[in-house]
């Protein structure tokens, strides 16, 4: 009791300081923007505690409800995306794997095309690419369904009935979006590779598909694989949490959730890529 | 931590309590809320649009904590409930006041869902636990309708089945007359009433009833304590001979009142 939202709203109330005017020069504008980044931060790093805490201690707490959300939610950011995703995976594969490959070709640089591909493909574009696109598809969902919610009272309802907002309305849509941003991720880039494919073959490059996946294959390591993995998940994560903690845990008005989305959005653009950046590092020390 | 439990028997005890708004807890809506519900009782708390109403029941539940003041609910502290008090916990629900059901949800999925959730059934086992309770409030021909077909005043019922499916000892309802037409309105009043005396469904134990209201005259034969919500002030006003005696302005502005009015 008191321990679930009101717990929450300790890290989210941040609108007083929103509400201050605006200042006028630029560097306390920038610094203003910069500070508010910060308090977001700080208070999605506490709810993404609190929805780890809960994720663990509730893992068997009515599993007969939450077994089906979590799949539905799997189904949602995921499968139900896959039609996107094969788009996707072919603009990849002709607009940059397939002209990468001819000009590689072109210029008798052949030989670099695995290592090309896995550093802009596998390790980059693949992950970055996914996250944008769940981000905008699911991420602002979840950012007007939860806001709805909140502002409708749907979630304070929850509370009275003794059902923890966090585990029946978080829990899932986190797991959904860690599994499908994985599987996604896998599926464009081995989309965009068999089509990037295509497109040197339309353009007459001179590779057999032998010699094609050979090069991707010894330019593939086994730290690409574990860190694909380690990416999508915790891209997948940090957007869940992102858009949830913008959806659920401040007060809102039915007014304030297309500002909350766009704000949602922003923030998780920046935090994909402050994440991928990490990885740059961890790649260079690896 | 929980402290020695001294009145064991009350089912709400406020001492000098503090409520926040619920739209920013730091906000105090109500101060030096004394206020004492005993098992059986049948308080109506009225006040105009804005004097708290909603934001003390929302404190009642437990959906937020006292800004200052000791607040016991069935003798216990409620800053000392946790996970493990959560069937004590679910002995108090709130009837918000309009509905709120779940959107996704079909009105019976909406009913189910605390019991399913609270006793990890599947949605079969569920709705057959239910279908009494559905019957008892005419639900039956809702049961598998969205929320957003049915009017109103269907889905205050609805809301109201889904809060008696966990069986209470004290229910809170935020404006359970507002916006409903004659024979509903009529239907509640007559159906809280066999609620607080005990209603067969219930095995007959009588629940605690606290409902807030924006007009006290529907009330006139139903509730047994009546307190008024003015200035941040929680006024008690005693029983309905109380109610007519009182030379407060606003009483006689809620007696007066429309009925459909809501704060």
């Amino acid at each position: 009791m008191q321990k679930g939202l009101a717990k929450i709203f300790k890290h989210a109330n941040v609108d007083f300081l929103r509400s201050i005017p605006q200042p006028k020069s630029f560097t306390d504008i920038l610094g203003r923007k910069l500070f508010l980044f910060l308090l977001s931060l700080q208070g999605i790093g506490a709810f993404a505690l609190i929805t780890l805490g809960v994720m663990l201690r509730k893992r068997r707490v009515a599993v007969k409800v939450m077994h089906p959300r979590i799949r539905e939610e799997i189904r949602r950011s995921g499968v139900a995306l896959l039609p996107m995703f094969f788009l996707m995976a072919m603009g990849l594969g002709f607009l940059v794997v397939g002209q990468t490959v001819a000009a590689l070709a072109k210029v008798g640089a052949i030989n670099y095309l695995g290592s090309t591909m896995v550093i802009v493909v596998v390790r980059e574009l693949g992950p970055l690419l996914t996250a944008m696109l769940l981000l905008a598809r699911v991420g602002t969902a979840h950012v007007i369904e939860l806001g709805t919610a909140r502002a409708l009272g749907e979630v304070e309802v929850l509370e009275t009935l003794g059902i923890d907002p966090v585990h029946y309305l978080i829990v899932p849509r986190v797991i959904g979006m860690m599994a499908g941003m994985f599987s996604l991720a896998v599926y464009l880039i081995i989309g965009s590779l068999l089509a990037g494919y295509l497109c040197a073959f339309i353009q007459d490059v001179p590779l057999t598909p032998g010699d094609y996946f050979k090069e991707l294959a010894s330019a593939l390591t086994g730290l690409d694989f574990v860190m694909l993995g380690l990416k999508t998940v915790i891209f997948g994560f940090c957007i869940a949490m992102v858009a949830c903690y913008h959806g659920l845990a401040q007060p809102l008005r039915l007014e304030d959730v297309s500002r909350v989305a766009i704000r949602a959005v922003t923030q998780g653009v920046v935090v994909c890529v402050l994440v991928d950046l990490a990885f740059i590092v961890i790649y260079t020390l690896a | 931590m929980s402290t020695p439990n001294p009145t064991p028997t009350l089912d709400i005890l406020m001492q000098d309590v503090q409520v926040g708004s619920f739209r920013d807890m730091h906000v105090p809506v109500l101060t030096g809320v004394n206020w004492t519900v005993t098992p059986g009782d049948f308080w109506v708390v009225a006040g105009l649009p804005g004097s708290g109403k909603t934001d003390l029941l929302r404190l009642a539940a437990g959906l937020m904590p006292p800004l200052a003041g000791s607040y016991r609910l069935f003798g216990r502290e409620t800053r000392d409930y946790g996970e493990a008090e959560i069937a004590e916990r679910l002995k108090v629900v709130l009837v918000p006041e309009h509905g709120q059901m779940f959107s996704q949800l079909t009105i019976a999925e909406n009913i189910a869902l605390p019991l399913r959730y609270q006793r990890n059934l599947d949605a079969e086992e569920a709705v057959r636990e239910i279908l009494g309770l559905l019957e008892l409030l005419d639900l039956l021909p809702f049961a598998d309708a969205s929320p957003a077909s049915l009017s109103r005043d269907w889905l205050k019922r609805a809301a109201l089945a889904r809060a008696l499916v966990l069986r209470p000892r004290l229910l809170l309802c935020d404006h359970p007359l507002s916006g409903l037409g004659t024979r509903h309105r009529q239907w509640w009043l007559r159906f809280l009433n066999q609620l607080g005396q005990g209603h067969n469904y219930f095995d007959r134990l009588p629940m605690t009833l606290v409902v807030t209201a924006a007009d006290l005259a529907p009330w006139q034969n139903h509730g047994s304590q009546f307190a008024l919500l003015r200035g941040g002030q929680f006024l008690p006003l005693g029983t309905w001979a109380g109610v007519i005696q009182s030379t407060d302005p606003t009483v006689g502005e809620l007696l007066a009142s429309a009925p459909a009015a809501t704060s």
